[in-house]
């Protein structure tokens, strides 16, 4: 449960680079996560490591592939003193949990981590850090699992013309 | 009551005021998908049980990052979409018009009053057209493409008001380069942003469509340009349309309201690595150039080949061991240049003019940089690693200042040449 731990700005052209977008499995996207800016962290990071941002985590494109990078490399919370829209919105509806924490910075890199959902916490040194909740209408998505799951069940949504 | 441009948007698609902070899901009106992130968009969309897309006809598809395939898999990509839109009768422009937002926006398929979305961070730019258009991952298209639907946390605007008028070669991308920089990457981040005033008015479509473009570069949601009479005419010009009334109040709550005056701006230049990070040109001027790209959904019109062109004047040459790839950014873009005899200079130059398609931008499909060369480029990003090497490095600038420092090798003021 190592983190990774990254400063402001993480674009997505950083996380999954534009010429492996014809990937799409998470598993052979991961190989190439953060290849060219940190390439030990394809070979190293392991299943329920923790990657952590500063401001504007997950900046740039809106593509996919780079949340879908990270869930293959084993990574399933991403913490960050803020984050891009899309990249956020991605997170969510793949279920990669995106966390904001004002203290992230307190955070080294190679510290150990663990997530306490349910208390609104993050604890790394021995210290607790307040993490803000998702947004109402992006917790129904998170709680089911991601956006599909949420979706899967629906046959027809109402609309704010129709409600 | 009061309301921003993107609050009355949502308003109206809602029937009833919405303001900013309140979640709806919202109908949209076009839904745009492409060949790197569409595949990804349909895969979710049979996954989430879906059979039959919400309606064909709002489905915009066509293929611009890999085109013509450069791999076996972009290549499998496009068959696998093609396949998609004869099953579920979308029209597919595929890889024949050319970059995704230059074409939604030429055939008609943005207006003022709509919500659009697309599975490019880029789609921002139908703001010029007065459109809420906002990118979105595959997820949510693939939501989109089952419901014809999506949430939507309607964005608090922040106001631009652009006065002044704008220097010999200095012009719109200047002015949104000018304006990252003082924003920020994340300035403006699940807001909206609003252009109007002078500057603005005055403002070709072109260059209201590079505006909006790089909305998303200040972490936007949207970038709206007030709609004017230029507005409904190129719109009007392309669909049926009864043009209406569309601008904030001036009493609407925007966050922010911040006036810029262009008069007396100078060339504009993001420096690696950071779109935000931008200088006058005189501050990187002389820095050596491998390579200069003039293209893209920023910078790839007819007006802004012209622009290049201007600057190229009757120069015999571009400078030797300077690679000079111009891409118009779409086929009708790539007439109107042809016709005007621009690509015949541009050749006789010594550059390369390849066919309408997002090329080195992406970094992906072709012209990518080696460690160590440095790219000048007229496209939004200069991340590291976004145009190849992560030892490489992009500049940002105008089309003129791209052809200017095409002639030197350099990067070049363009009012000095």
């Amino acid at each position: 449960m190592r983190v990774w731990k990254f400063g402001d700005d993480v674009n997505t052209d950083a996380i999954i680079p534009g010429r492996f977008l014809t990937i799409y499995d998470p598993a052979e996207l991961a190989k190439h996560a953060f290849e060219g800016t940190r390439d030990e962290f394809a070979r190293e990071a392991r299943e329920g490591d923790v990657v952590l941002g500063g401001t504007n985590f997950g900046c740039g494109s809106s593509r996919e592939h780079a949340p879908l990078a990270l869930l293959g490399a084993g990574v399933r919370v991403v913490i960050a003193k803020s984050f891009a829209r899309i990249f956020y919105r991605n997170a969510v509806n793949t279920g990669l949990l995106p966390l904001v924490s004002a203290e992230a910075d307190s955070i080294r890199d190679g510290d150990a981590v663990t997530v306490n959902l349910a208390g609104g916490y993050i604890e790394a040194n021995g210290r607790k850090l307040a993490v803000e909740p998702v947004p109402g209408f992006l917790k129904e998505i998170v709680d089911a699992g991601g956006l599909v799951a949420y979706a899967k069940n629906l046959d027809e949504v109402e609309t704010c013309s129709t409600t | 009551m009061a309301a921003t441009i993107a609050e009355k948007i949502f308003s109206m698609k809602c029937g009833r005021p919405v303001r900013a902070g309140d979640v709806v899901m919202a109908p949209v009106d076009a839904a745009m998908i492409h060949d790197i992130t569409g595949p990804l968009a349909v895969r979710v969309f049979r996954e989430m049980g879906g059979e039959r897309v919400f309606d064909p006809e709002r489905i915009i598809m066509l293929f611009d990052h890999q085109v013509p395939a450069d791999s076996i898999p972009a290549a499998e990509n496009h068959v696998f979409m093609r396949r998609f839109a004869e099953e579920q009768g979308i029209h597919n422009y595929d890889l024949l018009e050319g970059v995704c937002h230059q074409v939604v926006m030429e055939k008609g398929r943005a207006a003022p009053g709509e919500i659009i979305v697309g599975t490019d961070s880029h789609t921002c730019t139908y703001g010029a057209a007065g459109a809420f258009a906002t990118g979105i991952g595959s997820t949510d298209m693939g939501f989109v493409l089952k419901f014809g639907a999506l949430y939507f946390r309607v964005p608090e605007s922040i106001l631009i008001e652009v006065e002044g008028a704008f220097g010999r070669r200095v012009g719109a991308k200047d002015l949104i380069l000018s304006l990252a920089g003082d924003i920020g990457a994340d300035g403006a981040t699940y807001m909206a942003l609003e252009f109007t005033g002078r500057a603005i008015g005055e403002m070709n479509m072109a260059g209201r469509m590079t505006c909006a473009n790089m909305a998303i570069e200040m972490g936007a949601k949207a970038g709206i340009v007030r709609p004017d009479a230029a507005t409904w005419e190129y719109v009007a010009a392309r669909r049926e349309i009864e043009p209406f009334d569309l601008a904030g109040d001036a009493d609407a709550a925007y966050r922010e309201r911040r006036k810029y005056d262009v008069t007396g701006l100078s060339p504009q230049v993001a420096v690696p690595h950071n779109v935000d990070n931008v200088v006058d040109v005189d501050k990187v001027a002389g820095t050596k150039v491998d390579q200069v790209f003039i293209g893209s959904c920023t910078n790839g019109r007819y007006e802004d080949l012209a622009d290049a062109a201007e600057v190229l004047g009757s120069a015999d040459r571009f400078a030797p061991g300077v690679r000079v790839i111009v891409i118009p950014a779409s086929r009708t873009e790539y007439l109107k240049a042809l016709r005007a005899g621009l690509i015949e200079r541009f050749v006789e130059a010594g550059a390369l003019v390849e066919a309408p398609c997002c090329g080195p931008c992406m970094g992906g499909a072709f012209g990518l940089l080696a460690p160590g060369e440095v790219s000048l480029s007229t496209s939004n990003r200069n991340f590291r690693g976004r145009q190849g090497s992560a030892q490489a490095s992009v500049y940002l600038s105008s089309p003129a200042t791209a052809a200017a420092s095409a002639l030197y090798g350099e990067i070049t003021d363009p009012r000095e040449v």
